[in-house]
């Protein structure tokens, strides 16, 4: 039907993709480490050994948990599986709140216990009026 | 007889220039109005939720276009087709500008709400190798004086390019990144409001129309390059 040109380019080109997807995914493999942009408190609860070095963990704020005193904000990261205790100073991005998604960057102390040093808010992929959210949170 | 074909295509597109530039003015004028005006804050982001309204019709627009790109220089690369190149080439300039734009809206839109202007999580990086992959393609069709050598490298560029598309948009599910997952799904429920979801339509409308003006002023820059032949150096 075509030509035997035709059929080399296209026996070249599946050569050179497939090689190049399996090279990008076996990288993509051995990296997934930096990857991932935080882990899950579980994550961290299945690491063989305590990392010292700067990490993030991320997942949801545990609804009332969050404490504020001068010095400080505590509150914990839950995946609803594990928790993780984090303490803060400094401002937290406006979005963060409780029941809502967290990234805090810094550094374990132990494997309940997150110092952070800089938080970031992850929001999720709903977007609502706020009229819509009071009448969903009626129900 | 192949000349002649090519005044008609010529003045085809720039009549359609003229018709196209006034439906996107329109286009753009009820999207803005609708985006900035009559679209409601959202619940948890206020008004920076605004942003959104550019900013991921150009993400869909740079990926839409770098696919074209992709599927047509594979027709090039496999068929030797001699028309689609001209028209890859086209399109490249805008989809690097609606991808360095979904860039910037993002970082502007990730102080306000995650609390930095860069993470390198899987879909900012992803989409930052897709701009580098567009200036690349644009690049070699400067580089290279071979007509038929020009043509090749430029198709495998965008065909190995083509690999990154996918990640980009599966990485937020794929990897635990930052940026959050798509909200708009064909085959799930979307998860923006129909109050947000219009005028986020419309702006996508109004981008493609753009989008679709920048690539018929670049086809008749290339078309004219082809008729004075002196310039002709694709």
């Amino acid at each position: 039907m075509y030509g035997k040109k035709v059929k080399l380019r296209i026996l070249f080109l599946v050569i050179l993709l497939s090689s190049i997807v399996l090279t990008i995914f076996l990288v993509l493999k051995s990296l997934e480490e930096n990857v991932i942009y935080f882990l899950s408190p579980t994550d961290v609860k299945n690491l063989n050994e305590i990392k010292y070095d700067k990490i993030r963990v991320g997942g949801m704020v545990k609804n009332n948990s969050v404490k504020i005193n001068s010095q400080k904000i505590t509150f914990i990261i839950t995946d609803f599986k594990n928790e993780i205790n984090v303490t803060y100073s400094g401002l937290v991005p406006n979005l963060f709140q409780e029941d809502k998604g967290v990234v805090a960057e810094g550094f374990l102390k132990d494997k309940n216990y997150f110092k952070a040093e800089k938080i970031l808010a992850k929001h999720d992929e709903n977007y609502m009026p706020p009229e819509i959210k009071e009448k969903l949170g009626e129900k | 007889m192949k000349l002649f074909k090519q005044n008609r295509i010529f003045n085809l597109s720039i009549k359609s220039q003229k018709i196209v530039l006034i439906i996107f003015l329109i286009t753009l004028f009820i999207g803005l109005y609708e985006a900035l005006i009559l679209s409601p804050q959202d619940y948890l982001q206020g008004d920076s939720v605004r942003i959104m309204y550019v900013h991921v019709p150009s993400a869909w627009i740079s990926l839409g276009i770098f696919s074209t790109i992709a599927f047509l220089s594979f027709l090039v690369f496999i068929f030797k087709n001699k028309n689609f190149f001209l028209i890859a080439k086209s399109l490249a300039p805008a989809g690097l500008v609606f991808n360095i734009i979904a860039l910037v809206t993002g970082s502007l839109w990730g102080k306000p709400t995650w609390g930095t202007w860069w993470a390198w999580d899987a879909r900012v990086t992803s989409m930052l190798i897709l701009c580098l992959f567009y200036l690349m393609y644009i690049i070699a069709w400067r580089i290279f004086e071979n007509k038929n050598y020009v043509i090749k490298v430029t198709s495998l560029i965008a065909i190995v390019g083509a690999i990154n598309v996918p990640v980009v948009k599966f990485s937020v599910s794929w990897w635990s990144t930052l940026h959050q997952p798509a909200s708009v799904n064909l085959m799930s429920e979307t998860t923006i409001h129909s109050s947000m979801l219009i005028p986020l339509a419309i702006m996508t409308a109004a981008f493609v129309l753009f989008s679709l003006l920048i690539f018929l002023m670049k086809y008749n820059t290339e078309l004219i390059k082809i008729k004075n032949k002196g310039l002709d150096r694709l």
